[in-house]
């Protein structure tokens, strides 16, 4: 990426940028639901940990560390998936399509706007976690990272594939952008391990990179090592879901060029 | 640089070929767009006319590789738009009513955002010249989506100079707006054009604005050039006093009878 793509993606960057400036309720909702969500959860710990009367529950935090991991992977995939609706509903699309800017830098700049937001909406959820329920996530140690960065990459591909469907059937696929994730928490065992499910849906949270990154936390959390085969599973599932949503995004990007769905996508 | 595309030359001279571009939105449908072939040089205005569905936009959006042909080549500043898009995109630009800017955001944010996007040096004294030159000081750090039509018209205006394009690409550019403004974007437009050697493609339903702006006028119909000329010519080939009932014999197919 050269100097020319570089400012070109912080162009599509500030335009995101002046927009939370001049929207302070928008920050605001970014930080509400993942707040929320550590509160209710943190609470649920609490209850459960007095009822067994085993305070390691707590420490242990499956449950909290679950929800902050997987709160930056919905927060990933929406971020993205949310900054791209946001030029339709400005219908602004046009002229963006019309500039210069490559589908590979917009992309890039989607994903800069998507690691934003997924830290304003994380990280006061991770100060809540501790001032709380005493649940310092980065006790994981460096591993941790390793998990975020994994699940954000997740968030991306599933991002990818949202945008895909609404460059196919336009604004009418926006719902997707918030409900395609919450679909998959089944299956990507956030709060408990692969083997609870059925022997017939294992193979389908295992293809999921989440799956491997929330078995890998529950075994740092609560035996202390860091599971490497399901951190490179994570990674390797990354990989290829990304690139098969990128096949996608491209191929959906030429179909709307060809169907003219560029020029009136927002309707 | 200088190279032949079928017998024109291009890069200096041509800012656009286009030959025989059809577009054909499904198999077994009147294609919006039938065999159009044109050229338009640097430093003129070609007008592009047609009534509702005539196939203007459909033709800008090929032009601008919003829309992919069914067939047919595009060459916008010497760049083939099917192979080489980017290179051309960056020399080009294009307004129209249609298309907003995000409303939220300053008028100085949204010049900001595509100077960016257009990779211009020295982006903040560009802003401030065109602010001048297009009278946009006193409301640069307002939101767009609070100005008037005709605020916004030259905040769309300042957006499609913001890298100085060779080739513009205007839909309507005075669509809404009342008498004086709409004098005022055209004078613009002729002193731009005048001063820096731009090329513009002019669709509009303003006969007026063809008649004072266009050197040369393609008329569709059913995606079709069905006649061409000077505004001029045409007149006197029609036998009639103004564009605008040149216009209307076309649209209501009685050319013949004007003729004769």
């Amino acid at each position: 990426m050269n100097a020319a793509s570089l400012r070109r993606v912080w162009g599509l960057v500030y335009r995101h940028l002046a927009l939370f400036r001049r929207s302070p309720p928008r920050i605001i909702e970014l930080m509400y639901w993942p707040a929320l969500q550590m509160v209710v959860w943190g609470f649920v710990t609490a209850y459960l940990a007095g009822l067994q009367n085993d305070v390691t529950t707590i420490a242990a935090g499956v449950l909290i560390g679950g929800v902050l991991l997987w709160e930056a992977a919905l927060r990933s995939q929406m971020g993205f998936s949310i900054s791209f609706l946001e030029e339709i509903w400005s219908r602004n699309l046009g002229h963006i399509f019309v500039s210069p800017i490559r589908p590979a830098e917009m992309v890039a700049a989607l994903m800069t706007m998507s690691l934003l937001r997924a830290m304003v909406g994380v990280i006061p959820a991770m100060g809540l976690a501790f001032l709380l329920y005493a649940f310092n996530i980065f006790a994981m140690g460096p591993v941790l990272v390793a998990f975020f960065a994994a699940l954000i990459l997740m968030g991306w591909a599933v991002a990818l594939g949202v945008t895909s469907l609404i460059l196919r059937y336009g604004a009418g696929a926006e719902a997707l952008a918030w409900s395609v994730l919450f679909g998959i928490t089944p299956f990507a065992c956030v709060f408990y391990p692969v083997a609870v499910l059925p022997v017939w849906l294992q193979p389908v949270a295992l293809i999921l990179p989440a799956a491997h990154v929330f078995e890998g936390m529950r075994a740092a959390l609560t035996q202390g090592v860091i599971a490497w085969d399901h951190l490179a599973a994570a990674y390797a599932l990354n990989l290829i879901w990304l690139a098969g949503m990128a096949a996608l995004f491209m191929g959906q990007l030429r179909g709307a060029r060809v169907r003219g769905a560029l020029l009136n996508i927002g309707e | 640089m200088l190279a032949r595309v079928r017998g024109h030359i291009w890069g200096v001279t041509h800012a656009l070929v286009v030959e025989n571009l059809v577009k054909r939105y499904a198999p077994g449908r009147p294609p919006a767009v039938d065999g159009l072939s044109f050229t338009l040089t640097a430093g003129t205005t070609l007008g592009l006319l047609g009534g509702n569905g005539a196939g203007k936009t459909t033709t800008i959006a090929m032009l601008l590789g919003l829309l992919l042909p069914t067939s047919g080549r595009v060459v916008a500043l010497g760049h083939d738009m099917a192979t080489d898009r980017f290179a051309a995109l960056a020399r080009m630009n294009f307004s129209s009513p249609y298309i907003s800017l995000p409303h939220k955001l300053s008028v100085r944010e949204n010049l900001k955002v595509y100077g960016h996007l257009y990779d211009v040096r020295g982006l903040d004294a560009r802003i401030a010249r065109l602010a001048e030159e297009l009278q946009l000081t006193d409301f640069i750090d307002r939101p767009a989506g609070d100005l008037s039509a005709g605020q916004k018209t030259r905040v769309a205006l300042a957006k499609a100079l913001i890298n100085t394009p060779a080739l513009l690409l205007l839909d309507e550019p005075t669509a809404s707006l009342d008498p004086d403004t709409g004098d005022w974007v055209r004078t613009r437009l002729e002193r731009y054009r005048d001063e820096t050697g731009c090329a513009i493609l002019l669709a509009s339903h303003n006969m007026a604005e063809v008649e004072r702006l266009c050197g040369h006028v393609l008329m569709l119909k059913q995606g079709r050039v069905v006649d061409q000329g000077s505004p001029n010519d045409l007149i006197a080939r029609y036998g009639r006093d103004d564009l605008e009932q040149v216009f209307l014999d076309i649209a209501r197919g009685t050319r013949a009878e004007a003729l004769a």
